[in-house]
């Protein structure tokens, strides 16, 4: 596997959108011998960058829109999921003043920055968001691929 | 949505059977909440076998039924958790504040995991 693969798609802020985006990135990414525990662990970072588009981006509105570009590379999946939403005056704020809301537990961006290799949020009220990254495949397994 | 339960004389078992995430939260949340009304005074046992992704809000889910267990003096275990759930719990350092056990023997080390480095929920 020399060339990248990609995709990009761009959904409605709709919560049952959030399975699509995760079955999509997951087909992709099966492409690449990434193992079964970072298949998972790539679903869940998605998922997560996916709800905090709909639920704080568009604050539960379905009609925003997110985008999601996905592309394969031989070593790494790389993600970037974009809102046009709300944004955020400042993401290290953001992130601490997490819990509270309702059932919202703050753990989103916990588990994308525990599950990836790079994370990087960019993000501007009244303009948006867009969170950055990425998973490298493993050494070993590109290695065995390879043969 | 796929929820099944069984009632003991002390205990409520209920089953889960689908994935945990924004578009099912409300409904789960709904028929937790209904059969934990509906059979008070009794601990809960929640089998996650059938369940094969949790994210935060899932487990938002979860941790909001546990508190309100936890408030009437009544405990919530999960089982049959699988490793793509076990990975989730472990980083949030969920062992804190409630109880679960892995989907088989090949899970069995799950039990011993001390969550050190999650975050406190409680
Ligand atoms: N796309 C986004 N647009 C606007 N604000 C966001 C966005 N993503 C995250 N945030 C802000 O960052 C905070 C932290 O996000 P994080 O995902 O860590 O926690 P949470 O969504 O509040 O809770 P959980 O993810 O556990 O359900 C959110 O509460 C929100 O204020
Ligand atoms: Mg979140």
């Amino acid at each position: 596997m020399e060339e990248a693969n990609s995709f990009s798609l761009e959904v409605a802020s709709h919560p049952d959108n959030v399975g699509l985006v995760r079955l999509a990135v997951s087909a992709l990414a099966a492409g690449a011998p990434f193992g079964v525990p970072d298949l998972e662990e790539i679903r869940v970072a998605v998922s997560e960058a996916v709800t905090n588009a709909v639920v704080h981006g568009y604050g539960g509105c379905r009609t925003g829109r997110v985008r999601i570009e996905a592309t394969l590379f031989p070593d790494r999946l790389s993600l970037v999921v974009s809102d046009q939403g709300r944004g955020m005056e400042d993401v290290a704020l953001a992130r601490q003043a997490a819990a509270g809301d309702g059932e919202r537990l703050g753990l989103g961006l916990l588990f994308m920055e525990t599950f990836m290799d790079h994370v990087a949020i960019d993000s501007h009220p009244g303009r948006g968001t867009r969170v950055v990254m990425e998973k490298r495949v493993p050494v070993a397994a590109m290695a065995a691929d390879g043969d | 949505m796929a929820i099944s339960y069984r009632v003991e004389p002390h205990l409520l078992i209920v089953g889960l059977e689908q994935d945990l995430d924004l578009a099912s939260a409300p409904d789960v949340r709904a028929a937790l909440d209904a059969l934990l009304d509906r059979y008070p005074d009794r601990d809960v046992r929640l089998d996650v076998g059938e369940v094969r992704f949790l994210d935060s809000t899932g487990l938002g889910v979860l941790l909001g039924r546990y508190r309100r267990l936890a408030a009437s003096g009544r405990s919530m275990h999960l089982v049959g958790v699988r490793p793509a759930v076990a990975a989730v719990l472990t980083v949030a350092g969920v062992r804190q504040v409630m109880t679960w056990e892995g989907a088989g023997a090949d899970e069995g080390h799950e039990k011993g995991v001390v969550a050190d480095g999650g975050s406190q929920l409680v």
